[in-house]
């Protein structure tokens, strides 16, 4: 019998939702309905996280991951240009800082600046108690990502924007802050997001720090709950969370990159 | 005192010698045309007037300063030469308005209500004033074009280079670019163009300079050069690229019609 195209076509996708409905169906009878609700969907447990789960582990969540992002970005962009400097020991201290923390699991170098550092140095401390250490300890491994990130982006930029900005007499340094980098950075701005992401979801490392009560963040809150009520509802609390934060990101990656192709 | 004195300029890339020892002189008020085949150094040229390409040995002069002086400050000299790329390189983060007001903002120092009302002035010569909010991506390469020459003009340049400012051109926009420059030159302005555009250079030029292998194979006044070239290579150039139907298959070795 010939088909038509139209004919085949229709029964190929008519056969697609099929297979997806039997697959639904399937995993909807396997899933024991009951136990999984009262395991992962317990609301009174849920209830009892509250208010804490938002006012102080989301806020901590939310308060490292900004603080890592702004140092690991600062301290990038120093990176960024370190390894497009024309003096050679700049380019070999950045790759070399840029290969080293990018090998290092983020673990490890939270370790490092929260205890490694105060045995090294016991008369000195990080400034701001936890809040640095995390800072600094997540933020040290973010910035080699970020610098090669930014490093793309600046260079991404075409060549003829430098010269058309040293044209018309702006030195080195002023063409690179006021046109290329604002350029690099509408460039970067997904992959720094995606950067803002993971920093979001490295944060829940914090813990082997020792937080007390009023520095916990999302993931050890949740453990704690999971430990006391003997009950995995709060994992899945805690996770909710997680989307509440970064979600909302990808929405606003999303705006700014169409903002960014009207002006291009 | 001339505007720009080049002795015995050399530039090379690599192995790739691209000036061989050129000698240029442009006058105040002058419009000089340079063209040429394509690499025969007419860009390279034009680029080290400003030092965006580093001359490896000969002096340039610009306005009696030798900005081949490594103390010589080259931003300073860079404010009073305007200069037009093939690619426009408009600043694509910000409005046509910024574009023009920001070199004036951060180098010259102007105020923002001084240098928006240059802004609006020099928009307004080269017939974009209503288009001051815009971004460069919502301009048609003619515009776009104009908004660089405006770009450059806003800091009160004694000296304008342009790189082949039409050649990225569609067909039907290069009018509009070569009509602000015929302006330009009919303002006094002083002008160093590299160009393929031959009409514009007849008409506008006050010296035409003919380039090849980076050299100056010939110059003097458009009659002379398009008129009655002294150079065979000068000849050969105009008669391709003047009457581009007119090429015979023997010029070019080829074989179609045996």
């Amino acid at each position: 019998m010939v088909m038509s195209r139209r004919r085949r076509q229709r029964i190929a996708r008519v056969a697609g939702y099929v297979v997806l409905a039997l697959v639904i169906l399937a995993a909807v009878s396997a899933a024991d309905w009951g136990r999984l609700s009262e395991a992962f969907f317990r609301l009174d447990v849920a209830r009892s996280m509250f208010p804490q789960a938002i006012t102080v582990a989301l806020r901590n969540t939310i308060v490292y991951t900004l603080l890592a992002f702004v140092f690991g970005l600062t301290l990038g962009l120093v990176l960024a240009l370190m390894r497009l400097s024309s003096i050679l020991p700049y380019r070999w201290l950045a790759t070399a800082y840029i290969e080293l923390f990018r090998g290092l699991p983020a673990l490890l170098v939270l370790f490092m600046v929260g205890y490694g550092v105060p045995l090294a140095f016991p008369d000195r401390e990080i400034p701001g108690g936890v809040y640095g250490s995390v800072t600094v300890g997540l933020g040290l491994t973010a910035a080699a990502y970020m610098a090669e990130t930014i490093r793309a982006g600046i260079q991404a930029v075409p060549k003829g924007q430098l010269e058309a900005a040293r044209t018309l007499g702006m030195s080195h340094t002023r063409a690179m802050v006021s046109i290329v980098l604002p350029q690099a950075f509408r460039i970067v701005i997904p992959p720094l997001t995606n950067e803002i992401i993971l920093l979001t979801k490295d944060t829940s490392l914090v813990y082997v720090l020792g937080v007390t009560s009023t520095t916990i963040e999302l993931t050890k809150f949740a453990g704690d709950s999971l430990n006391t009520r003997v009950n995995p509802t709060p994992l899945v609390v805690a996770g909710l969370l997680y989307l509440v934060i970064t979600l909302p990101l990808s929405q606003l990656v999303r705006g700014l990159e169409r903002r960014a192709r009207r002006e291009r | 005192m001339s505007t720009i004195r080049i002795d015995g300029l050399h530039k090379s890339f690599g192995k790739l010698e691209v000036l061989r020892g050129i000698d240029l002189v442009v006058d105040p008020g002058q419009v000089v045309c340079v063209i040429g085949p394509s690499g025969s150094g007419k860009s390279t040229l034009l680029r080290c007037v400003n030092l965006l390409e580093e001359p490896d040995s000969g002096s340039i002069r610009v306005a009696g300063v030798e900005v081949t002086d490594p103390d010589c400050d080259i931003d300073a000299v860079r404010r009073g030469i305007g200069m037009v790329f093939q690619q426009f390189n408009l600043f694509g983060h910000l409005t046509v308005r910024e574009n023009v007001t920001i070199a004036q903002r951060r180098v010259l120092k102007r105020s923002r209500a001084e240098a928006d009302r240059i802004a609006t002035v020099n928009l307004d010569r080269v017939g974009l004033a209503d288009k001051a909010g815009s971004y460069p991506a919502q301009l048609s390469g003619g515009q776009q074009q104009r908004v660089a020459i405006a770009r450059a003009l806003a800091m009160d340049p004694q000296l304008m280079l342009f790189d082949e400012p039409t050649s990225a051109l569609d067909p039907e926009l290069v009018g509009e670019v070569l009509a602000v420059m015929r302006g330009l030159a009919a303002e006094g302005m002083t002008m160093l163009v590299v160009t393929h555009e031959m009409a514009f250079a007849r008409e506008v030029a006050s010296r035409v300079v003919f380039m090849d292998g980076g050299a100056i194979v010939e110059e003097g006044p458009p009659a002379t050069v398009f008129g009655s070239p002294r150079e065979e290579r000068t000849r050969e150039f105009l008669h391709r690229v003047l009457e581009p139907t007119r090429v015979s298959e023997s010029e070019i070795g080829a074989h179609l019609t045996d």
